[in-house]
């Protein structure tokens, strides 16, 4: 890691891969006022330079170093609203051509976020206009798959007063406020104020990134802002929501408050407590849901581990709802109550084991593990660690966090009365 | 053990067919964590009139068979296999497409112990009556969630569209009526006819010492009785060259429209090098076309005709194959009369060896992307094996691509009697 003025750049060297990656992640806090800007940024940027004019010259350049890819991505990670630019290029090593193509890369990226396409002193209108429409398409995909708008909409209702009900995308009615230059702003205050990391992965030379990154990104230094995160409100009675709407199958989400967090020493129990209870195919939650009832194809958990949440998520016939609430609420006794093997808990921890293993065969996987370190108090973890604490996690740690989790809301989306 | 070293990408594959016909490739990856291996069989959803093994006439099966056999494999009078995985801390899945079926682990720790459970699991199949019956209502639940899902609504409409006999057209998972007449029986046959290992590929990928994996498979495969293989005869009706419908409309609860246009493969019957070539320049016709850098692209980007899920994407085996282009759009019938513009115009228009140049550039470079995962390691080469191609050979073939082979392929796809259209509109 190497503190550089006003970006934190990682490296990683490794001859694993055949390309070399690039990930730079701006982050802030997620707010009502700007999450549609923020949403709409990164489009903006990605879609011309003043280097490269029009998106198609963008484009060529991208094909022209062997297919580099370009990509942005928005996200929350609790409550903040994080950025993502994603480059990932060709080693010219397995190329006939010996271009050094990751400098062009740094150069690439660096003019993506730092010098773009202004016209009378703001974005190009022309860009921010189509990209507002793309942003319009891209909030309103949501409703079409049904999965995914079924688990937006418990998480809007389940944190209706809390800033994580906003989606990462941004809201749709804003987007007509918006202009080239209200975003011309939002974006110089990114810049000034954002908290940026840059992650460069693959086969090279660590001094030579650091030297090409420090000329590429002449930012201002800032001040790290400090993490407080929100478990949420204490939940006192449970929420029920029930959405009508034309669909075959229903969707059932279930949504707990965990109160546990990626800092919390309890984290690394959450984490095999949500894989005994709904995280792998061995889990309460498919074995009872799916196979002993046939009442679902699916039928699992996942944590939001930024936030406090367990997310529970199936799909099922509309006239299942009553019996499928109650065999995952049962399941949730059960772990309450302790009912489950010293057999499963050592399942749960080999399969997540492997799982984090896995995780880092990836350069994706590796910046996402690295860059959880960031959300942290705590020291910057290395993957021993994280491996260890999961093999410390006792039955009674298990125990202790099932106590904890709370339920909160219950969404399911079922067909029209008719 | 054959050793086949490719310089250009740094790799070593290792491969030996056994006794039993079973064909097993292995691919090291240094510095890797995990190991990925996939088991598949030459059986997909299209294999559904075939000669039993052992019988003399033609057998039709229920719709959507393969993919429940894939299902019902993970049963044992024991219990669950994915339990059996994850005990040795791996993760365990499977997938039925048109051709194949593969079952698949991936897992850092006790990986011999983890392919043992994969070649056994594949190779023991236990369906009773009971557990069939119990496995009708998970599947039911899995066709509706596809039911309601657009975007598969749509890539499987303009399949139908494509095809007038073709078993490609019926969904792989098949319907809640077809499955009601699947019977363990029925599984049994179907098993003894395609999992045979002569119709099998084994690929390991990933974390190995190559000699003792290959040891340990041979001894695994040796010590198990197969009856003495058979040519599998499969039964398709003739398939006209033109499309069933020239267009479909199909209204379903979505904010945004889908449109997608098809070409419909006119001389579907390639394989090896042969395929390989073909799909490889239609591939670069499709991006000379469409891609991000194509001048289309950024008309239909700018007249709001598209937005990011736009996609194109060739699919070529032996007997079908079709080309696909589109995604969601404000304005239907505006982007299919652009689509169809744009791909019939290219029979006459002149374009630049620069143009070619940079396109095969980009997959040469996007190639060696994907190589970075096993996943796709494991299941292309799988994919390409049995198509008889090498997808070693992919950036070999690339380079060899003229402006001529573009020019030829293009007359040869761009028929309009190939020509389909599927839109998904609001209610």
């Amino acid at each position: 890691m190497h503190e550089l003025s006003g970006i934190t750049l990682h490296t990683l060297n490794t001859s694993k891969f055949k390309t070399n990656t690039l990930v730079l992640k701006l982050k802030s806090a997620l707010t009502e006022e700007n999450v549609t800007k923020r949403a709409l940024l990164p489009y903006v940027l990605q879609t011309a330079t003043n280097t490269y004019k029009t998106s198609t010259e963008l484009r060529i350049y991208l094909d022209e170093l062997y297919g580099a890819t370009l990509n942005v991505d928005l996200s929350k990670k609790g409550e903040f609203h994080i950025i993502t630019f994603r480059i990932d290029i060709a080693n010219e090593k397995f190329l006939k051509d010996s271009t050094p193509l990751l400098q062009k890369a740094i150069n690439l990226l660096a003019d993506v976020l730092l010098n773009p396409l202004v016209e009378g002193g703001y974005f190009s209108s022309s860009i921010v206009e189509n990209e507002k429409r793309t942003l319009k398409q891209r909030i309103q995909s949501i409703y079409d798959d049904k999965m995914r708008y079924s688990s937006h909409r418990l998480v809007e209702e389940m944190c209706k007063n809390e800033p994580y009900r906003l989606a990462a995308n941004g809201v749709k009615d804003d987007v007509d406020t918006i202009t080239a230059q209200n975003l011309y702003e939002y974006y110089e205050q990114v810049l000034n104020t954002d908290d940026i990391h840059l992650y460069a992965i693959g086969d090279l030379d660590e001094e030579e990134v650091i030297n090409f990154v420090e000329k590429a990104f002449p930012l201002k230094s800032r001040q790290k802002s400090l993490h407080e995160v929100n478990k949420g409100k204490n939940v006192t009675s449970e929420n029920e929501v029930i959405d009508r709407d034309d669909v075959k199958q229903g969707k059932l989400n279930i949504g707990y408050r965990t109160n546990i967090t990626y800092n919390d020493s309890l984290y690394p129990a959450l984490q095999v407590f949500n894989g005994i209870f709904g995280g792998f195919s061995h889990s309460k939650l498919f074995i009872n849901v799916r196979e002993k009832e046939s009442l679902a194809y699916y039928a699992a958990s996942r944590v939001e581990s930024h936030k406090g949440l367990l997310l529970v998520m199936s799909g099922i016939d509309f006239s299942n709802y009553e019996k499928a609430v109650k065999i995952i609420k049962e399941q949730m006794v059960e772990m309450q109550n302790g009912n489950f093997t010293d057999n499963e808990i050592a399942q749960t921890k080999a399969v997540i084991k492997n799982q984090i293993l896995e995780t880092i065969d990836t350069p994706r996987g590796q910046v996402e593990i690295l860059y959880n370190n960031e959300f942290g108090s705590i020291d910057r973890k290395a993957i021993e660690d994280i491996i260890s604490n999961i093999e410390n996690v006792t039955k009674e740690d298990i125990i202790n966090v099932a106590k904890q989790i709370q339920l909160d809301t219950i969404y399911f989306l079922t067909g029209k009365e008719d | 053990m054959r050793e086949i070293v490719f310089d250009q990408l740094a790799e070593k594959l290792y491969y030996e067919q056994l006794e039993n016909g079973l064909k097993v490739y292995l691919l090291p990856k240094e510095g890797f964590h995990k190991t990925y291996a996939t088991f598949t069989t030459k059986y997909g959803s299209i294999d559904n009139a075939f000669i039993p093994l052992g019988k003399k006439e033609f057998l039709t099966v229920p719709d959507g068979i393969a993919h429940f056999l894939e299902h019902k494999l993970f049963e044992k009078e024991h219990g669950d296999v994915f339990q059996d995985f994850s005990k040795q801390g791996a993760s365990a899945n499977a997938f039925t497409s048109f051709t194949r079926t593969a079952y698949l682990f991936s897992s850092t720790t006790q990986v011999e112990k983890n392919l043992e459970t994969l070649l056994n699991f594949v190779q023991e199949p236990y369906f009773t009556e009971q557990t069939v019956e119990k496995e009708k209502g998970i599947i039911g639940q899995e066709i509706t969630m596809y039911d309601d899902n657009p975007d598969w609504r749509n890539y499987f409409g303009l399949i139908e569209n494509m095809f007038h006999h073709h078993p490609v057209k019926i969904d792989i998972a098949g319907t809640k009526e077809s499955i009601a007449n699947i019977t363990a029986d029925l599984l049994y046959t179907c098993y003894e006819t395609f999992y045979h290992p002569s119709n099998m590929l084994l690929f390991v990928v990933g974390a190995m010492d190559p000699d003792k994996m290959m040891n340990f498979i041979k001894d695994n495969q040796s010590k198990k009785e197969f009856k003495p293989a058979e040519e599998i005869s499969r039964h398709f009706e003739d398939e006209p060259a033109t499309v069933a419908e020239e267009k479909k409309v199909l209204k379903m609860n979505v904010h945004t429209s889908k449109c997608l246009v098809g070409l419909k493969e006119v001389s579907p019957n390639r394989q090896g090098t042969e395929l390989l070539k073909h799909e490889l320049t239609v591939n670069i016709i499709l991006d000379l076309l469409f891609g991000k850098s194509s001048k289309h692209y950024k008309q239909l980007y700018e007249d709001g005709l598209i937005d990011e899920t736009f996609s194109f994407d060739y699919t070529g085996e032996k007997g079908f194959g079709f080309a696909m282009i589109g995604g969601d759009t404000e304005k239907p019938d505006e982007l299919e009369a652009q689509l169809k513009k744009i791909l019939f115009q290219f029979r006459n228009e002149a374009f630049y060896e620069d143009e070619l140049n940079r396109a095969k550039k980009k997959k040469i470079g996007s190639f060696l992307r994907a190589i970075n995962s096993p996943e796709f390691i494991a299941n292309q080469f799988t994919r390409y094996a049995f198509n008889e191609m090498d997808l070693f050979e992919v950036i070999p073939q690339l380079e060899k691509i003229t402006s001529e082979d573009v020019k030829r392929v293009a007359n040869e796809i761009l028929d309009e009697k190939a020509f389909t259209v599927f839109q998904i509109v609001p209610k």
